[in-house]
């Protein structure tokens, strides 16, 4: 007789461990496909899984085997025109007449395609930026909290008391306590009455009875009306408030020295900070301001693919970006983030005015403004006056890059924030 | 014509209507006279199914990079809607493991049963290379073994390491058996010997003392005393397991286990025809007679028959779906056609065939499915009949020829020549290079040389280099290979030279 037993119950993700272990065998390729995929892709895009497709003879498995070359004979089926001794072309491509080699798995693509999921992309994203463990596991919060009731305690302080509940509280009580008191009461007053009815309302068993209702009644009466035991209070907890809405200004110079390298090393930076905008606010806009000499707000696209020339005047895009937040981001409404990429260069007369721009207007208005120069050359003014404006405000971070690796430490004090908070 | 009790027409399927399928299925197989391990029948969904799809079958393995690929690309095309999928696994244990996916319908879990649970289990049971070379009774515990012998590895010396370690081994999985030799067959003499081997080996482990004292001459005289290994070897992984010079212990544990998995799967590499086209004679026949007996309704028997002929078919060589001869069909057709002969024989058949003409076809399908395997069972009762049906013709493709040459086809003076050449396509000796250690130089820089004889002039394929740095990791020195063409001219290959001086300690 045989078993017949029901499995579908079992652990299904037997091949986990395989899969895991297949990812972090390739990470070299994968995060290659990864890299290609940010480049591709948008900013607000990258919360996705992605398809990854490696190389089939990366990953192959050798094994010795007859390769092409001598003679060799295989039968094949459904003759439909051949007689013996016919003489025919090689078909092309090494098809049916290079024998038993059946090894070509059907799909005859030469790259193994597979998908990872979104937090595996997100993983590879993060590794090229050198995050550390715990930031990645908690990229998250700047939790604000908010008071929500939360039933009742019984304790607390005096303007928290609940009087009804207090109250009801106390009366349960009273009748608790009372209730072996009034059985007596009740029934020494029948007797005493019946007695009564019957004229013997002097005997001395009349006169103890009503000696023992009036113990009784004072008994009563000395069960306190309200007790610390009952006081109730209104319990209130803490809990965190997503704020719910974010904006976003991506500044960059488009300046002919902005090569396609360095804008690439820019939208990773702008990456990072909307993926940490993402973990906190449920709504992001993203405004995208770009400029030389005149700043413009421009979409996405045109941000990071056109190509301008010309010299460079920083502030034109500090000013557009307050005239926006004047116009259409109220500080009241919205959490204001900023993040601009630049190779440094810029008009010299014009830095001071950036400082005072960032000192006077945006700092007080933004939750964080991210700068990062990425250049090799030596600093220019615009970082001399930025450095001024770090000193006054905490929440400026400034760095100076050349890799992915570098972007990661200009969020670092935003990410202390977090943690701390 | 007899009234119809069938079992059920709905299709859907409940576990008691499979116990009730069983039941009568087994009845049928019974009466054919189907030996078979006990059945274990388990039911699965079918994210399980892809898992086991991608343990290659196995049901319980340890973990590897490689089973990862082969379950993303499974995923992928199950997704895709590329790949029908998996009717059944069966498993080679006692009891016998099939199992059945939660999302086929009635009556595809009776096909299941018959094919897998009576057709591929008799045939685990009773294949003479099935016996020879696999012990279904101790499978399931030898892979537990095998997994956490593994764990434990990797808990001790990294998973990289024993990866490497197993990707070396898996390389050479294919060359984990010895083809001419049976185990079995073991003199006692040899056996004694083995033993002593072991003995030895145990005991320079032991006396770690006596390594270091000086012993040249003992060396020099071995050295003069000629080759080793006295014979080729053609177990590689058997002569690295005991061998190769430098591999930890645990080492060679993994070797082992990679070189016993090898050999469980090795019959099945040879006996794919007869081994499918047995179990899906089986389940046409159990099923068809149950259809007689009236268990089984006319809807079951379309759709039965519709995914029969899925499974069998066979598109000719000039369609784009052609990926080489399907097993199942060539096995089928084979097998019917014994059965035909036994029954029915015509005088071709008389002529060809006079061992089956009217004899009793159970035992004649019996005898040729415990005795073969298919190189041997094609050469035997590959049928002239069976040649017209498939309309086969055999095509010889020489590199120094300009054309290739149909050398015959489906006619009188084809069949043989034709059943010749099938059979040689399905020779595991013809299909894979021979390949085997020649030369250790014990004497000198402890050098590792390999043989491939060609056979018809083919060469080893590309990912002969990447092979041979995997036999290298090994066995830690220096590797060649040399090529024997088939004049008898001996030639290097390959070389991957490794400098390793283990300086003494």
């Amino acid at each position: 007789m045989a078993h017949i037993i029901d499995r579908r119950l079992n652990g299904r993700n037997k091949s986990a461990v395989n899969r895991q272990r297949f990812l972090q065998r390739f990470k070299g390729q994968i995060k290659k496909a990864v890299g290609d995929a940010i480049a591709g892709r948008s900013i607000t895009d990258i919360d996705n899984g992605e398809k990854i497709t490696i190389p089939s003879k990366d990953i192959s498995e050798p094994v010795f085997s007859h390769g092409r070359g001598g003679t060799r004979e295989a039968v094949h089926p459904g003759n439909k025109e051949f007689i013996s001794g016919d003489q025919v072309d090689r078909p092309e491509g090494g098809g049916k007449g290079s024998g038993g080699k059946a090894s070509n798995s059907g799909e005859g693509t030469d790259d193994f395609a597979f998908e990872i999921s979104r937090e595996e992309f997100l993983n590879f994203f993060f590794e090229d930026l050198a995050l550390p463990n715990l930031v990645k596991t908690q990229l998250t919060t700047l939790v604000q909290h908010k008071m929500v009731r939360a039933g009742y305690t019984s304790d607390g302080t005096p303007s928290n008391i609940n009087i009804i509940r207090s109250l009801r509280g106390a009366q349960g009580r009273r009748i608790a306590l009372s209730a072996p008191h009034r059985m007596k009461l009740q029934e020494a007053r029948i007797e005493l009455e019946a007695l009564q009815k019957t004229g013997r309302g002097d005997t001395p068993r009349a006169v103890e009875l009503k000696e023992e209702i009036e113990r009784l009644e004072k008994k009563i009466e000395a069960i306190p009306f309200i007790d610390t035991f009952d006081l109730r209070f209104n319990n209130r907890i803490r809990q965190p408030k997503p704020t719910t809405q974010a904006v976003m200004f991506c500044l960059m110079d488009v300046s002919g020295s902005m090569d396609q390298a360095r804008k690439d090393i820019a939208k990773r930076f702008f990456i990072l900070l909307y993926l940490f905008l993402t973990r906190t606010y449920e709504k992001i806009s993203l405004v995208f301001i770009r400029h030389h000499t005149i700043a413009m707000e421009v979409d996405e696209d045109d941000f990071f693919h056109s190509r301008e020339t010309g010299g460079t005047v920083v502030s034109s895009a500090l000013e557009l970006m307050y005239g926006i937040i004047q116009e259409r981001y109220p500080t009241s409404d919205w959490n204001i983030y900023a993040a601009q990429a630049s190779d440094g260069d810029n008009w010299s007369d014009d830095s001071p005015l950036c400082r005072d721009l960032l000192i006077d207007r945006i700092m007080p208005c933004v939750q964080y403004f991210a700068y990062i120069e990425i250049t090799a050359d030596m600093r220019q003014s615009l970082w001399r006056e930025y450095e001024n404006v770090k000193e006054t405000y905490p929440n400026f971070a400034m760095r100076e890059i050349q890799t992915p690796a570098d972007i990661y430490p200009v969020f670092r004090d935003l990410f202390k924030k977090a943690n701390s908070a | 014509m007899k009234k119809r009790k069938v079992i059920s027409t709905s299709s859907e399927w409940t576990f008691d209507l499979i116990e009730r399928y069983h039941t009568e299925i087994a009845r049928v197989a019974g009466q054919y006279r189907l030996s078979t391990y006990p059945n274990q029948i388990e039911v699965i969904s079918s994210e399980q199914m892809m898992d086991a799809y991608s343990s290659v079958g196995l049901p319980v393995g340890y973990h590897h990079w490689s089973f990862g690929k082969e379950f993303l690309n499974t995923e992928k095309r199950y997704r895709r809607g590329q790949m029908g999928l998996a009717y059944e696994i069966v498993i080679n244990s006692n009891p016998c493991i099939a199992y059945l996916m939660e999302e086929n319908t009635m009556m595809m879990q009776a096909l299941v049963i018959a094919h897998a649970a009576y057709g591929h289990n008799s045939f685990f049971k009773n294949n003479y290379l099935f016996q020879t070379w696999t012990n279904a009774d101790s499978i399931i515990d030898y892979l537990v073994f095998a997994r956490n012998f593994i764990e434990d590895c990797e808990r001790r010396y990294g998973h990289e390491e024993v990866e490497l370690t197993l990707d070396s081994c898996h390389a050479l999985m294919n060359q984990g058996v010895d083809r001419y030799k049976r185990p079995s067959r073991l003199s006692l003499r040899q056996e004694q010997q083995r033993q002593k081997e072991r003995e030895d080996y145990r005991q320079s482990q032991i006396n770690d003392l006596w390594r270091t004292l000086p012993a040249s001459n003992r060396a020099t005289d071995s050295a003069a005393n000629g080759r080793f290994p006295a014979e080729p070897q053609e177990n590689l992984l058997y002569f690295i397991e005991k061998h190769s010079p430098l591999l930890e212990p645990w080492q060679r544990e993994i070797v082992r286990i990679v070189r016993k998995i090898g050999q469980y799967f090795y019959p099945q590499r040879q006996t794919q025809v007869m081994n499918e086209g047995w179990a899906s004679f089986w389940h046409y026949t159990i099923l068809n007679t149950l259809y007689d007996e009236g268990k089984l309704s006319d809807g079951f028997m379309i759709e039965f028959l519709q995914s029969h002929s899925n499974v069998l078919a066979q598109p000719p060589y000039f369609s784009k779906y052609y990926s080489g001869i399907n097993p199942y069909t060539l096995g089928f057709a084979v097998y019917s056609d014994i059965r035909r002969m036994c029954e029915n024989p015509t005088e071709e058949d008389r002529y060809w065939f006079p061992q089956l003409a009217d004899t009793d076809w159970v035992s004649s399908l019996d005898f040729a499915m415990r005795n073969f395997k298919d190189e041997s069972f094609i050469s035997q009762y590959l049928s002239p009949k069976v040649i017209r049906d498939l309309k086969l013709f055999a095509v010889l493709d020489d590199d120094t020829r300009d054309k290739m040459e149909i050398t015959a086809i489906h006619e009188e003076k084809g069949y043989r020549y034709i059943r010749q050449a099938l059979a040689d396509q399905y020779n595991l000796g013809s299909r894979e290079p021979n390949i085997q250690v020649y030369h250790v130089d014990r004497g000198g820089d402890r050098s590792l040389t390999l043989r491939h004889t060609q056979y018809q002039r083919r060469p080893l394929g590309e990912s002969m280099d990447e092979v041979m740095k995997h036999l290298g990791r090994l066995w830690g020195f220096t590797v060649r290979m040399e090529t024997v063409s088939e004049d008898g001219k001996v030639e290097l290959t390959h070389e991957t030279p490794i400098e390793k001086r283990k300086l003494s300690r």
